[in-house]
């Protein structure tokens, strides 16, 4: 015979199970409907515009064949955000690299991960790893690609005085087993370097 | 700057003949004093003391004579080391044959393969007998692998050569010349019995020898030209004051000296193929030994002067491809460094052909260019070998160098690009260190000078060729004027890359113009060495 009070005692704890269940069931519902309700609220982009207002803006294309950089003007749409501008004008960059014929092809896998925008004056470009693996090797390609990227961003991003580029969010020895990528690139320097 | 072990210690070598001598009469006088005695322990004493002492004494005085061997061929010219191993002269197998063809080769364990163009050879370490293009041969002496490297007999040369090139070969076996195919250039004499008289020396090819003065005779040395006895080892001429000529050749070289009881004056003429030997007038030869005088100059700068207008040597004409290197007073160290090796294979040229392997063989031929133009040169590697960054900048640093000169290839584009490094921003410099990503930054005006001067050299050889900046290490590393070349090919296509006829011209401009700047380097460096206290990574 199981004495009284102990019966009573596994019947308030299975009571209290229960509702501390359905009290977790409630709270997690009411989290997930505050969620999206912050996430509706958020006007920010999540991607860049496909379509919408144009901007013109300069990019420095490199020409494997005359060994230099070109200048050349573009429409593309570009975002609010000055870290989202950077990452569009350089993916505006590679599409040029990544057509049939290209003067400097890239690989079609080549992408910009990211760009971080650290003041003062500092940027960090992140490439992704096709980017780097599949880029053909020597030195005139590999910097001409750099002083491509860097003096684009540093054209249309005012301010910018010191780029790093990442790889994967790592930094890499060398590009493509020439242009060292370990060290911070001095923007006037490079730029003072590519007009000559 | 580095000097050979020759250069270092000139006195012990000239006195080796005399300590010899007294070596011999301190041992004869001892002996003699030995068997007088009649003590066995002290006898027995006395001579292990003689012979320890004649042993450390031969170890430390033998001069170290550097041996070579200089190869001739329609393609290429250079010399190579020889080293001696078990009494036999050795050479290099890939060395020898890299600047010839395509060349590749495997060591493993004691098997050693190599393939020639289309030629499969295979070499055991120890064994004489090796099979090559599916045939035995027999060395006269064991085959040997060093650091991977194998090293074949110079006796055998002319034995199994022709099976590897399918030409004839020929080899000098006293002077360690090797003549690949018909390359030889034939010389004549023709004295003319002027006033005063003039002898003139017709080869059949351009030469370009070093030439000297010395009391009674001037002397040619044949280090890069296949000139070949001219049937005669002595010449006698029936005049008083040109007397004789005589030939000689030895250590990869040949050597022409014509005596003479007046100094003599030479000059080129006819595209190099004919030296015009002249008496200077008394009156001239009172110049030039008044101008021989100047510190820095020799004495047929003073020559020369004589005789201006003429394509006659100088040795202090830095305009003058042909200078002599023994006019460099001070020898220059010019590092080279064939970029990339191991593992680390460096651009893909062709699905076979890999950037480190077009280096390898670019850097010996750039070595041996430097090297008859007076530099002391340091290989950065020999072989197929891994070295990070910054061991290569370390090596050029601590060996203070005059100059470096790093090597790239590249399949893409025409010519050939010169670089000058692309300083970053620069770390923190602590006292009087200097911050190791920006150690070039003092040097880097000359670097600019050395890349525009090798720019000029290889636009005037029709060579496409334009300098830039860029960020490629170790360039900003080293603290010495530092260039980096980027070989790209010709008309011909990739296949120039591995010509060495391609490489020997990009080889000869590079050197031509280090050549033509070297006086700014001395500057550079001894206001460097004044100026740091250490660059350290």
């Amino acid at each position: 015979m199981i004495p009284r009070h102990l019966l009573i005692g596994v019947a308030t704890l299975l009571v209290l199970v229960v509702s501390m269940g359905i009290y977790l069931r409630q709270m997690r519902l009411r989290a997930r409907e505050l969620d999206y309700a912050e996430a509706e609220a958020d006007a920010s982009p999540v991607a860049p515009p496909t379509s919408g207002p144009t901007e013109t803006v300069t990019l420095y294309v490199a020409d494997d064949a005359a060994g230099t950089l070109r200048a050349r003007s573009a429409q593309i749409p570009l975002p609010g955000g000055r870290q989202q501008r950077a990452e569009e004008l350089l993916r505006a960059l590679l599409r040029i690299y990544q057509q049939p014929g290209a003067a400097h092809p890239l690989a079609p896998a080549a992408d910009i991960r990211s760009i971080f925008l650290v003041d003062p004056g500092a940027a960090v470009i992140d490439l992704n790893a096709a980017f780097a693996d599949q880029h053909r090797s020597g030195i005139l390609s590999e910097q001409l690609t750099v002083n491509s990227l860097v003096e684009t961003l540093a054209f249309n991003v005012p301010g910018i005085q010191r780029v790093n580029i990442l790889v994967e969010g790592k930094t890499r020895e060398t590009l493509a087993g020439h242009a060292d990528l370990t060290e911070t690139f001095d923007v006037p320097t490079l730029v003072q370097a590519g007009s000559q | 700057m580095r000097w050979s072990k020759r250069e270092q210690f000139p006195v012990l070598s000239s006195q080796f003949s005399v300590g010899s001598r007294v070596l011999s009469d301190v041992l004869r006088a001892g002996l003699r004093e030995i068997l007088r005695t009649e003590n066995w322990e002290l006898r027995t004493g006395s001579c292990l003391a003689i012979l320890l002492a004649a042993v450390i004494f031969l170890s430390a005085a033998a001069p170290d004579e550097d041996k070579h061997i200089s190869v001739f061929s329609p393609v290429a010219n250079y010399t190579l080391p020889v080293l001696e191993r078990s009494g036999h002269e050795y050479v290099g197998l890939l060395e020898l044959l890299e600047p010839l063809g395509r060349v590749t080769s495997h060591a493993s364990g004691r098997q050693w393969t190599l393939r020639y163009n289309k030629v499969d050879a295979e070499f055991v370490a120890g064994r004489t007998r090796a099979r090559i293009g599916g045939r035995d041969f027999d060395f006269t002496a064991p085959f040997v692998i060093e650091n991977s490297r194998g090293l074949v007999p110079l006796s055998s040369l002319s034995g199994f050569l022709p099976r590897f090139l399918g030409t004839s070969v020929t080899y000098r076996e006293s002077a360690r010349r090797l003549f690949v195919g018909e390359v030889g250039i034939q010389v004549s004499f023709q004295l003319e019995a002027t006033n005063p008289p003039r002898l003139n020396l017709n080869f059949s090819g351009p030469v370009n020898p070093t030439i000297s003065t010395e009391p009674g005779k001037l002397r040619m040395v044949f280090k890069r030209d296949p000139v070949v006895s001219p049937g005669s080892a002595s010449i006698s001429f029936d005049d008083k004051i040109i007397t004789q000529a005589n030939y000689t050749e030895g250590n990869g070289e040949a050597e022409l000296d014509v005596a003479a009881s007046e100094p003599l004056l030479a000059t080129f003429s006819n595209d190099r193929k004919t030296i015009v030997i002249s008496a200077v007038e008394q009156s001239a030869a009172v110049s030039a030994g008044t101008t021989s005088q100047n510190p820095g100059q020799t004495p047929n700068s003073g020559a020369a002067a004589a005789n201006p207008g003429a394509d006659a040597f100088s040795g202090n004409n830095t305009g003058n491809n042909n200078a002599s290197p023994n006019a460099t007073v001070h020898r220059i160290l010019a590092v080279v460094d064939p970029a990339h090796g191991g593992e680390e294979r460096g651009a893909a040229l062709t699905d076979k052909l890999a950037e480190k392997d077009v280096t390898l063989g670019f850097g010996r031929l750039l070595r041996h260019e430097l090297e008859i133009r007076g530099f002391a040169v340091a290989l950065l590697r020999e072989g197929d070998t891994t070295s990070n960054l910054d061991q290569r900048a370390s090596a050029a640093n601590v060996a203070h160098a005059g100059v470096y000169i790093s090597l790239h290839a590249v399949s893409q584009g025409t010519g050939a690009h010169v670089y000058t490094a692309l300083l970053p921003v620069e770390g923190t410099s602590k006292g009087t260190f200097h911050a190791w990503n920006a150690a070039q930054a003092p040097a880097l005006p000359i670097s600019h000078l050395v890349a525009t001067a090798i720019v000029a050299e290889f636009q005037k050889r029709q060579f496409p060729a334009r300098d830039s900046s860029a960020s490629l290490r170790p360039l900003n590393n080293v603290f010495m004027p530092a260039v980096a070349v980027e070989l790209a090919p010709g008309a011909g296509g990739v296949g120039d890359l591995t010509s060495a006829n391609y490489q020997q011209r990009a080889a000869a401009a590079i050197a031509d113009a280090v050549f033509s700047v070297r006086d700014r380097f001395g500057v550079q460096l001894g206001a460097q060495l004044g100026a740091q206290s250490g660059v350290r990574p």
